[in-house]
């Protein structure tokens, strides 16, 4: 029993860590259907910046902060010189637009602080909790943690204030937004910066356990994509748990058949649910309009 | 006379071909034109996915990697003649395809980009963990194929770097005028009609899910023999060729060219496997102008570089 324990454990840390990247997708998919595969580099830069900054003498907390804030910063120019100038480009130029802005920013990310694995200290120590003979880090409970935060602090703001709610109401149909007058284009900005926020905040809670380097940002990005797929794709309940469901599985498959193969158990997985469920576990079927 | 275009595109691609060689002032030249033949014929399959049927790949690598294994491991273990290797490789990969895409086709957008990235993610993992017959992540030798002692016998004596790129040549120029002849056939026009409006396809009477299977199996067979090609020409594979980033490589050296023809898409292979070659003295800033170029090309661009220059070009004239 213990052993489950362990397992479930790691499953939960690691996906909380796949929610947060897919909450960052399903943010810009939803305000403006750009799969964004950069996600994962606003992860590595979380964590990077941070270190960089807590290295060169701020304390933990204020690291993290500019650390945020710069990837936030990044989020917006990248929607404002690459995502907003292909406007109407089919899906195919999207995917590259965004890969192609993923390999800017490990290129620049390498040049600027070069190929070395950095980390910072655990916020609250690195002795593990024991739970019904299991282990934990108290980082994990910060990763699972904000993970949960982020997705009440989403859901009160999507369903309680009105700016919110003008992002929901861009995603469902863009002209008829502008039409009763939501700034669109203020919209997109915000959900980029939102978004590019997230995933640097799963970088800042993720490093100490998982360590960061230049490189880091691919994994995430296929993950959270995966996960946000797994969820039905621009469906934030989706995302949540299709990002713990991926954790546990990878988890439980590296304890119990393969630790080699964890990756596989998930795409798996995956492909049988598209077979069976196209629009993912929680996506409402898709009507086209001929 | 007037050219067809399909004549045309075959004429470019022979002349380029044959006469390429006269300015090379070095042996390695050889071996960058093999290169950028090897990546271009798979590349003219993703055009016939992805710019005739309108689907997405994200895991094409897979099939190169089976491709590449196939040479790799059946004249080992099954004592077949490497060239015997990669029609096998070819086959498994045209019935993989065949019996994934049966399902996975049925989505659409990035829901097939995830299914078809999960795809070439799998093929890649069982290259890297199966280290007894793959030799896992270090890569392992591949024999050699025997045709140019052959053609040394026969008194054509040819360095290896210019039978590599005379050979691959020969099979680009088949493949493309395949793929040519796919989208002047009642099929292509389907595939084409298909990629406009789906539903409009059906209601006229064409099979959707059967011809967008044909084009997915077509294309992966080209993937394969791509991958082939590649490892009997290095000798050596690793499973980063069936990797996601090799995935990616396919569909952007295409969209770049520009997807809907087959000599855009060849001068996008030819582009960006030659920009690492350019960039060689600035290695550490391949990665940044690569994602520049990416972005720039795909935002100014969007019909591909090719098309885009045709225009310009045309435009003068008149």
């Amino acid at each position: 029993m213990p052993e489950l324990l362990q397992f479930l454990f790691s499953g939960v840390t690691v996906g909380a860590v796949y929610a947060l990247v897919a909450l960052g997708f399903t943010i810009i998919y939803n305000a403006s259907d750009v799969v964004n595969f950069a996600q994962g580099e606003f992860v590595m830069l979380g964590g990077m910046l941070t270190f960089v900054c807590h290295a060169a003498g701020l304390p933990l907390p204020l690291a993290a902060l500019i650390a945020i804030a710069a990837t936030s910063a990044i989020g917006v120019a990248m929607n404002k010189l690459a995502i907003e100038p292909a406007r109407g480009a089919p899906v195919v130029s999207l995917i590259i637009i965004t890969i192609g802005a993923s390999i800017f920013i490990r290129g620049g990310a390498q040049l600027l602080f070069g190929k070395q694995i950095h980390s910072f200290p655990a916020f609250s120590g690195d002795t593990p909790l024991r739970i019904g003979g299991a282990t934990i880090l108290p980082q994990s409970l910060w990763v699972i943690g904000g993970a949960v935060v982020v997705f009440i602090g989403l859901w009160l703001f999507f369903t309680r204030t009105l700016t919110g709610r003008a992002v929901l109401a861009t995603s469902n149909n863009r002209l008829a937004a502008q039409l009763v007058g939501i700034n669109t284009n203020f919209v997109m900005t915000l959900s980029f910066a939102l978004s590019a926020g997230i995933g640097a905040l799963a970088g800042v809670l993720a490093t100490p356990i998982t360590l960061t380097s230049y490189d880091v940002g691919l994994a995430f990005a296929l993950k959270g994509f995966a996960a946000a797929m797994l969820g039905g794709m621009g469906n934030p309940k989706g995302a949540l748990a299709g990002g713990f469901l991926l954790g546990l599985l990878e988890a439980l498959t590296a304890g119990y058949l393969s630790s080699q193969y964890k990756d596989a158990a998930a795409f798996v997985v995956i492909l049988l649910v598209l077979f069976f469920m196209p629009q993912g576990l929680f996506g409402r079927k898709s009507v086209d309009r001929v | 006379m007037k050219l067809t275009p399909k004549t045309a595109t075959l004429l470019v691609l022979v002349l380029l071909v044959a006469l390429s060689p006269v300015l090379f002032p070095s042996g390695y030249y050889y071996r960058v034109g093999a290169l950028i033949f090897v990546n271009a014929i798979a590349v003219t399959g993703i055009v016939i996915l992805t710019g005739y049927a309108g689907q997405i790949s994200l895991g094409h690598a897979g099939f190169a990697g089976i491709g590449a294994y196939a040479c790799a491991l059946a004249p080992v273990h099954l004592g077949l003649h490497p060239s015997l290797a990669l029609v096998l490789g070819a086959a498994i990969s045209g019935l993989l395809a065949f019996l994934v895409g049966r399902p996975i086709l049925r989505l659409k957008g990035y829901y097939l980009g995830v299914a078809t990235l999960g795809f070439g993610i799998l093929v890649s993992m069982v290259l890297n963990n199966e280290r007894q017959l793959t030799g896992g992540p270090d890569g392992m030798e591949v024999p050699d194929l025997g045709l140019r002692g052959l053609l040394k016998d026969a008194g054509l004596d040819l360095t290896n770097g210019q039978f590599w790129y005379f050979l691959c040549g020969i099979v680009l120029i088949l493949g493309a005028w395949l793929a040519l002849n796919l989208f002047n056939s009642p099929t292509g026009r389907a595939l084409r009609a298909l990629h406009g409006s789906e539903v409009a396809a059906r209601t006229v009477g064409v099979d959707v899910a059967r011809l967008k299977l044909q084009a997915f199996v077509i294309s992966a067979v080209y993937a394969s023999v791509s991958g082939s090609l590649l490892a009997l020409q290095n000798k050596f594979i690793t499973p980063d060729v069936a990797g996601f980033m090799h995935s990616i490589e396919m569909v952007t050296m295409a969209v770049l060219g520009g997807v809907g023809s087959v000599l855009g898409a060849i001068f996008g292979a030819a582009v960006l496997t030659l920009l690492p070659q350019v960039l060689t003295v600035f290695a550490e800033y391949e990665q940044l102008v690569l994602g520049l170029v990416m972005m720039l090309v795909m935002i100014f661009l969007p019909q591909g570089l090719l098309p885009s220059i045709l225009r310009k070009i045309r435009g003068r004239d008149e």
